[in-house]
């Protein structure tokens, strides 16, 4: 008895010694929170990482209480949105955050994808983790597509006939496919119901998953800096990179700033501009769907505005199908195809630094062009910047092998 | 660091609005409506015009009368005998009084809900759609719309417009085509109202279209102010935060 109360006597630790015990607590918040190193120099690029994390936050909170005012039926759809934004507390909060926050979703996920060109984030070692953030970009596609459906407004209706019929393309399957997707014989209750169980289920769920994984990866490689050197190479005597701070609490304090610039800009949209003109909320989806009457321009929401102008860039339905999903896949191999010696773009030569810029240009031109009618001038344009995008890609291997390139410094460069 | 964040915010806004400037357009020219969706007396006075006109054919099913009376301050007995034509209680939403089934057969379609149809189609689209029906003997209805040509709505508000023509003009196009092209309207019987207390009717009932198509939307703005107030204020604790940790990082 004595030898028990002696060891119940005992300073334990307290509880997360017992935690610690039972599970990797301390372990992991040092891991990846409070000794995580990343570059100090991390400029106004960087934060877009964390924006999307909060975006997709956002994006959860709010589809949840979405979920639980919106009716998944054909017959009852338009109206239950309507229901919450007149008649549920805050529910129109609610539904311009979330409406708002896929548009956002897509501002930041750009931004941060072209973080990635600016400085080489993709290069060895961190070719997963860009293949990895490549996946979080489908499946976010898919998840914006189907999520568009769901308010079964004109062009919620109209847009997803264009698209999934594009399936319907593909030599042999490809009416049978169609009809697998739609699960009817054009898009109906029963194709709402399955892209609402896409949406609230299946894709967050992917979504979240390869979110973590993403950040895992991301943390095994360590995160690469605006000079693109390896702050690993120079570490102190106490085994910290020299030109690393941790997470928490400096990159934590720095992204805290970033958020509330964040929030109020998405608060602008949210509470001055809910429609964006149009562009965030179009105008033909407050009518309700309707199979007889065809709007007489198709324009899906500007976030895929870029590939479908690719899609329209080809007299030939396959042949434009096939272009718009290579313009979507192509990037991935972007660790494969860009062989140049240095990251950065600081450090580049005027070939990559031309070459980025007229994707830029082309891409920025082609999501014009995808709200543009498809005729006439407006065609031409698009086939014009279609080929620069797909150059851009194609013929990376040879120009980034043939510029010439700066030294690199052994130690970060703060600008600003 | 502010420079860049500054730059990078620049950048953004100038995504966002070089879009938005292209959202309009299309379609006829269209004079602008100038509404003023603060103005409370032109709402009221829109309300009245639209429950009078409107809602005997047209339906406002996801709009109740008591939001209509709570936003535009009028009293229950006021929203009661003015406003309440087809509904019993207040918390009733706006239904037509004719029935879809005679719609179909005296139209040949039924009216369409006009909840929405300011988000739909835009303010300015509505202001001169209500202006423009022009007498057209060819039509059942006796009248057309250059707005919106081959409508089946009838001119309802004849008894105040008056009835009017369509003046066309053709002239050649820069391919040396004639093209028939619609240049104005004339006159053709008096209503109890001149031309600028119409435009001011009109423009009312557009007004009160535009609120019901969002009624939060005053709220929504004034709120958003606040909101924004706070973030500012949190915008600097967070970047005093930010400053007093990274300070001896070299």
């Amino acid at each position: 008895m004595a030898r028990v109360e002696a060891e119940v006597g005992k300073p334990q630790g307290g509880l997360l010694k017992w935690i610690d015990d039972r599970f990797p607590l301390t372990k992991t918040l040092k891991y990846h929170v409070t000794e995580y190193y990343a570059s100090k120099n991390f400029n106004v690029w960087y934060v877009f990482g964390v924006l999307a994390f909060v975006v997709l936050f956002i994006q959860l909170f709010t589809g949840l209480f979405l979920t639980m005012n919106y009716k998944p039926s054909a017959a009852e759809a338009f109206a239950s949105v309507e229901y919450i934004m007149r008649d549920v507390e805050w529910g129109w909060l609610i539904r311009y955050v979330h409406s708002t926050g896929a548009s956002f979703f897509f501002i930041v996920v750009y931004l941060h994808m072209f973080r990635a060109m600016l400085y080489g984030s993709y290069k060895k070692p961190r070719e997963l983790i860009w293949l990895i953030g490549m996946l979080i970009f489908f499946v976010l596609m898919a998840e914006a597509f189907a999520g568009y459906l769901l308010p079964w407004g004109q062009m919620s209706y109209w847009g997803a006939q264009v698209i999934i019929s594009l399936f319907g393309a593909i030599p042999g399957i490809g009416d049978a496919l169609v009809e697998f997707i739609r699960g009817d014989y054009s898009i109906s209750d029963i194709t709402l119901n399955r892209f609402f169980a896409l949406h609230v289920i299946a894709l967050p769920l992917a979504l979240i998953g390869l979110v973590f994984v993403h950040i895992v990866a991301l943390h095994e490689v360590g995160s690469n800096n605006p000079d693109g050197i390896e702050i690993k190479e120079n570490k102190g005597p106490d085994g910290v990179p020299v030109d690393g701070v941790a997470f928490h609490p400096y990159h934590t304090s720095k992204d805290l700033v970033a958020i509330v610039i964040f929030l109020m800009i998405f608060s602008a949209v949210v509470f001055f501009a809910p429609e964006m003109g149009g562009y965030f909320l179009e105008h033909a989806n407050f009518e309700p769907a309707n199979l007889r009457a065809t709007p007489e321009h198709i324009a899906p929401v500007w976030y895929f505005t870029p590939f479908y102008a690719i899609l329209r860039a080809v007299p030939d339905k396959l042949w434009g199908a096939i272009l718009m999903a290579l313009a979507v896949l192509l990037p991935m191999f972007l660790p494969w195809l860009d062989k140049s010696r240095v990251r950065s773009i600081r450090y580049r030569g005027w070939m990559y630094k031309t070459a980025l810029t007229v994707f830029v240009v082309s891409f920025l031109t082609l999501g014009w062009l995808g709200v543009q009618p498809a005729e006439g001038i407006y065609v031409r344009a698009a086939q014009v910047f279609t080929a620069l995008y797909f150059l851009f890609f194609l013929l990376m291997p040879y120009y980034t092998t043939i510029d010439k390139t700066k030294p690199v410094p052994d130690r970060v460069v703060a600008h600003g | 660091m502010v420079k860049d964040k500054m730059r990078a915010l620049a950048f953004t806004a100038a995504l966002l609005f070089a879009s938005s400037a292209n959202a309009a357009g299309g379609g006829a020219e269209l004079e602008p409506s100038n509404i003023d969706p603060g103005n409370v007396n032109s709402l009221q006075r829109g309300a009245r015009n639209f429950m009078n006109y409107c809602a005997g054919c047209h339906s406002a099913q996801y709009v109740r009368y008591n939001t209509i009376g709570n936003d535009l301050e009028l009293s229950e007995e006021q929203l009661i005998d003015n406003l309440m034509f087809n509904a019993e209680k207040t918390f009733e939403t706006i239904n037509a009084s004719m029935r879809p089934a005679d719609a179909e057969r005296w139209f040949g379609t039924v009216p369409p809900d006009v909840s929405l149809i300011a988000r739909a189609r835009g303010t300015d689209y509505i202001y001169n759609f209500l202006k423009s029906f022009h007498v057209d003997p060819e039509s059942p209805t006796g009248v057309d719309n250059t707005v919106l040509p081959g409508t089946s709505m009838p001119h309802v508000l004849a008894e105040l417009q008056g009835y009017q023509t369509a003046v066309y003009e053709t002239h050649e196009d820069s391919h040396g085509d004639t093209v028939t092209e619609f240049s104005h309207f004339e006159p053709l019987t008096v209503g109890s109202l001149d031309a600028e207390d119409y435009d001011d009717f009109v423009r009312d009932t557009t007004n009160f279209l535009a609120y019901i198509g969002e009624p939060i939307r005053s709220e929504r703005r004034k709120l958003g102010v606040w909101v924004l107030m706070f973030l500012g204020f949190f915008l600097i604790i967070s970047r005093m935060l930010k400053k007093q940790i990274w300070k001896d990082v070299k």
